[in-house]
């Protein structure tokens, strides 16, 4: 069946309900929605999210917005902590404890503190040793929970409360890490970037994906954070369509080692067009600074060509 | 039926978790507790257990795959040694508040640095106020028979608590020694099915598990915590009672060796009991009335009983195979103590800590220890009650 935005809306209510204390223009909570809109209506999920924003902000004893199972211990373990669920559903349900007849998922999440860097370990670890499981990164290139600090997400020169753009150091040094191919390296069945963008497609479609292809696969969903970009939060959407149509974030598939490049921009935008909406790139345009949104560029562009030639030899 | 068998430490613990059949182990491999996991992934592969085995690439993911299984609503075993409960230790403290009654081999071995992969209790020691009931066992036997009753006790609603089982590293872990194992049934029977109230699979009734859990409420949960652990005692008691009627093992919450007409008493844990009443013998021979206490449950810290099988000893050294590097003694000599001045027991107590990093301890170092009791009970003089024990140069 093709996807219908309107009838995913009308037939598939949230399964992360209102109330919960995510902030306005946040990309997460969207992405979030759409992902758990993504399983069949009759499934159960056991949900599992690292420490961070999405959870500090929606189990606050008594007080829970998920109304599938849910489950938080800390920051870096959320995928080993879900593989554990699953095992025991493995188990269970061969012994019989189980209802035969229905099915539950795994879902974790994690931001990119939680899954770039401290979490890393744990997620490889869930990943090869093949759980059937989803594992998905909501990516906000920062640790925000504990106030906007440098990430290994964190593009190169974002100005953060630990990366701060001064007199002598422009923002973060380094160039940020590149999650998906590594996810993607780990040969699982299905390793996907996606984001929010129009009528959500692309995310419902590879969620849909990753939850129902046997084994463990990978999400990495571009998240922005009005907080720590410093945009206005009406303009989420407008954020995510510039880093797609600059290819800043590419939206792809992995699938059993296959690259699809979702979309191919007819035009591609100068990464500035993606960089000028946000104040944590601002120094970037102080004159004299043009260097740095020129390395920036070629920066975008290589691992866009990159990408491209993965997408050819993989054919 | 009962089994009549030579085995090791670790074949022992392995065995007792064969017999156990939980649904989900995880572990790491770190020695000297590798060959549970070993011996147990056998198991495995021949289809012996319904286990799911996950061979996890960390101990901190080894306990968090027991909390998201124990969670989940499954049975889920570990065993880990020394550094590899140091990683663990974060998610030591979720298991236990959450409330999930995991239960771990604990191997027991110095913790880094430096390395060094013998045994004395600094792991062990490291987590005894994270809300773990932790058993001691002088014998292969002991780690095999407290774990056949750890599910038992864990699993109690009035406790719902993980449980960690301790044997010293090498000393018991690869010491093969004559063992009496239950059959599968009995012991099958006697564990009983896991049937948890509340679980993550349970779609009829969706859960959530780990709250952020702020000042309105966590101090709350906290005291349930507290209450569980207090609830412990009598439960151990119970589910011993119960051991002793099928097995005719007894088991207490501490042993009592020849205490009853002891003027002087060593208190030790694990396999330096052994050591121990075999030197109170040799002491007893010439005419000394020396005794030996014992302490198999840690926690719940058993301190009125403690207290009780102390107060007509004349003088009492309190040994410890963990430091704690507060500049007054070792962790059970200070519990101890404690336990005494709460009791209102005046009796003269020293501690030595001893056997650090594998340090041997032999008979003459427990009689040194006797002798020195002697002394205090002849002087009434303590000079210094923070020893150590087989240590260059402080051996005086």
């Amino acid at each position: 069946m093709a996807y219908n935005l309107k009838e995913v809306m009308a037939n598939k209510p949230s399964r992360l309900t209102a109330g919960h204390r995510m902030c306005a223009g946040c990309g997460a909570p969207p992405a979030v929605r759409m992902i758990l809109r993504a399983l069949h209506k009759e499934d159960h999920a056991v949900v599992s999210v690292a420490t961070g924003c999405l959870e500090v902000s929606t189990y606050i004893y008594p007080y829970t917005a998920w109304t599938d199972s849910y489950l938080h211990t800390a920051f870096e373990c959320t995928a080993a902590a879900e593989s554990g669920v699953e095992a025991a559903y493995k188990v269970l349900k061969k012994k019989g404890k189980l209802p035969q007849d229905k099915n539950t998922k795994f879902i974790a999440f994690g931001g990119d503190g939680g899954t770039y860097d401290i979490g890393l370990q744990s997620l490889s670890g869930a990943m090869e040793r093949g759980h059937d499981m989803v594992y998905v990164c909501y990516d906000n290139g920062a640790y925000m929970n504990t106030g906007i600090q440098r990430s290994s997400a964190t593009p190169k020169f974002a100005d953060t409360t630990t990366s701060p753009a001064g007199k002598k150091v422009p923002g973060k040094t380094q160039v940020r890490k590149d999650l998906t191919e590594i996810f993607a390296n780990h040969h699982i069945p299905y390793a996907a970037q996606t984001i929010c963008l129009n009528n959500f497609k692309d995310i419902y479609e590879k969620a849909e994906k990753a939850i129902y292809t046997e084994g463990p696969t990978f999400l990495n969903v571009f998240a922005p954070c009005p907080r720590g970009w410093g945009y206005p939060t009406e303009d989420l959407m407008l954020i995510n369509k510039l880093a797609v149509e600059t290819c800043y974030w590419p939206l792809y598939e992995v699938i059993d080692g296959k690259y699809v490049i979702n979309y191919k921009p007819k035009n591609k935008l100068p990464v500035e067009e993606f960089l000028k909406p946000q104040k944590r790139f601002k120094h970037m345009f102080k004159p004299g600074n043009e260097w740095m949104i020129e390395e920036f560029q070629k920066i975008v562009d290589a691992r866009w060509e990159k990408l491209l030639n993965l997408e050819k030899i993989s054919e | 039926m009962k089994i009549r068998e030579r085995l090791s430490g670790n074949e022992a613990a392995a065995i007792a978790m064969k017999q156990i059949n939980p649904d989900v182990v995880a572990a790491f491999p770190i020695t000297p507790s590798t060959e549970i996991p070993q011996y147990f992934s056998t198991f495995v592969s021949n289809g012996v257990v319904d286990t799911e085995f996950i061979a996890v690439e960390s101990e901190h993911s080894a306990m968090s795959a027991c909390i998201g299984a124990q969670a989940a609503g499954a049975r889920a075993m570990t065993a880990t040694s020394a550094n590899g409960l140091s990683l663990m230790w974060e998610m030591i403290y979720i298991a236990s508040s959450l409330r999930l009654p995991i239960v771990m081999s604990l191997v027991n071995r110095a913790v880094s640095g430096p390395l060094n992969i013998h045994n004395d209790h600094s792991d062990a020691m490291g987590v005894r106020d994270s809300g773990w009931i932790q058993l001691f066992s002088e014998t292969n036997q002991e780690a095999y028979d407290n774990l056949l009753m750890a599910h038992k006790i864990a699993e109690n609603e009035k406790v719902l608590l993980p449980l960690m089982v301790c044997q010293d590293g090498f000393i018991t872990s690869h010491a093969i020694e004559n063992i009496v194992l239950e059959d599968d049934d009995t012991v099958k029977k006697f564990v009983g099915e896991y049937k948890p109230k509340h679980y993550l699979l349970n779609d009829k009734e969706p859960i959530a598990v780990g709250p952020l859990d702020l000042q309105s409420y966590l101090f709350e949960h906290k005291r349930q915590q507290a209450e569980a652990m207090k609830n412990a005692k009598q439960v151990i008691i119970d589910v011993a009672n119960e051991f002793e009627k099928l097995t005719g093992r007894k088991y207490g919450l501490i042993e009592e060796y020849k205490l009853e007409d002891a003027d002087i008493a060593i208190v030790c844990m694990n396999s330096t009991a052994g050591t121990a009443k075999h030197t109170a013998d040799i002491m007893r021979n010439r005419g000394i009335k020396a005794g030996v206490l014992k302490i198999r449950v840690f926690r719940p810290f058993p301190s009125i009983e403690i207290a009780n099988a102390l107060k007509n000893i004349k003088a009492v050294a309190i040994l410890d195979k963990a430091d704690s590097l507060n500049a007054v003694g070792g962790p059970l000599f200070t519990d101890i103590t404690s336990a005494l001045y709460v009791n209102k027991i005046n009796i003269s107590a020293v501690n030595y800590i001893y056997g650090i990093g594998g340090r041997d301890t032999t008979q003459d170092d427990i009689e040194k220890v006797y002798n020195d009791l002697q002394k205090i009970v002849e002087t009434g003089n303590i000079e210094n009650p923070y020893r150590y024990l087989g240590v260059r140069g402080d051996d005086k």
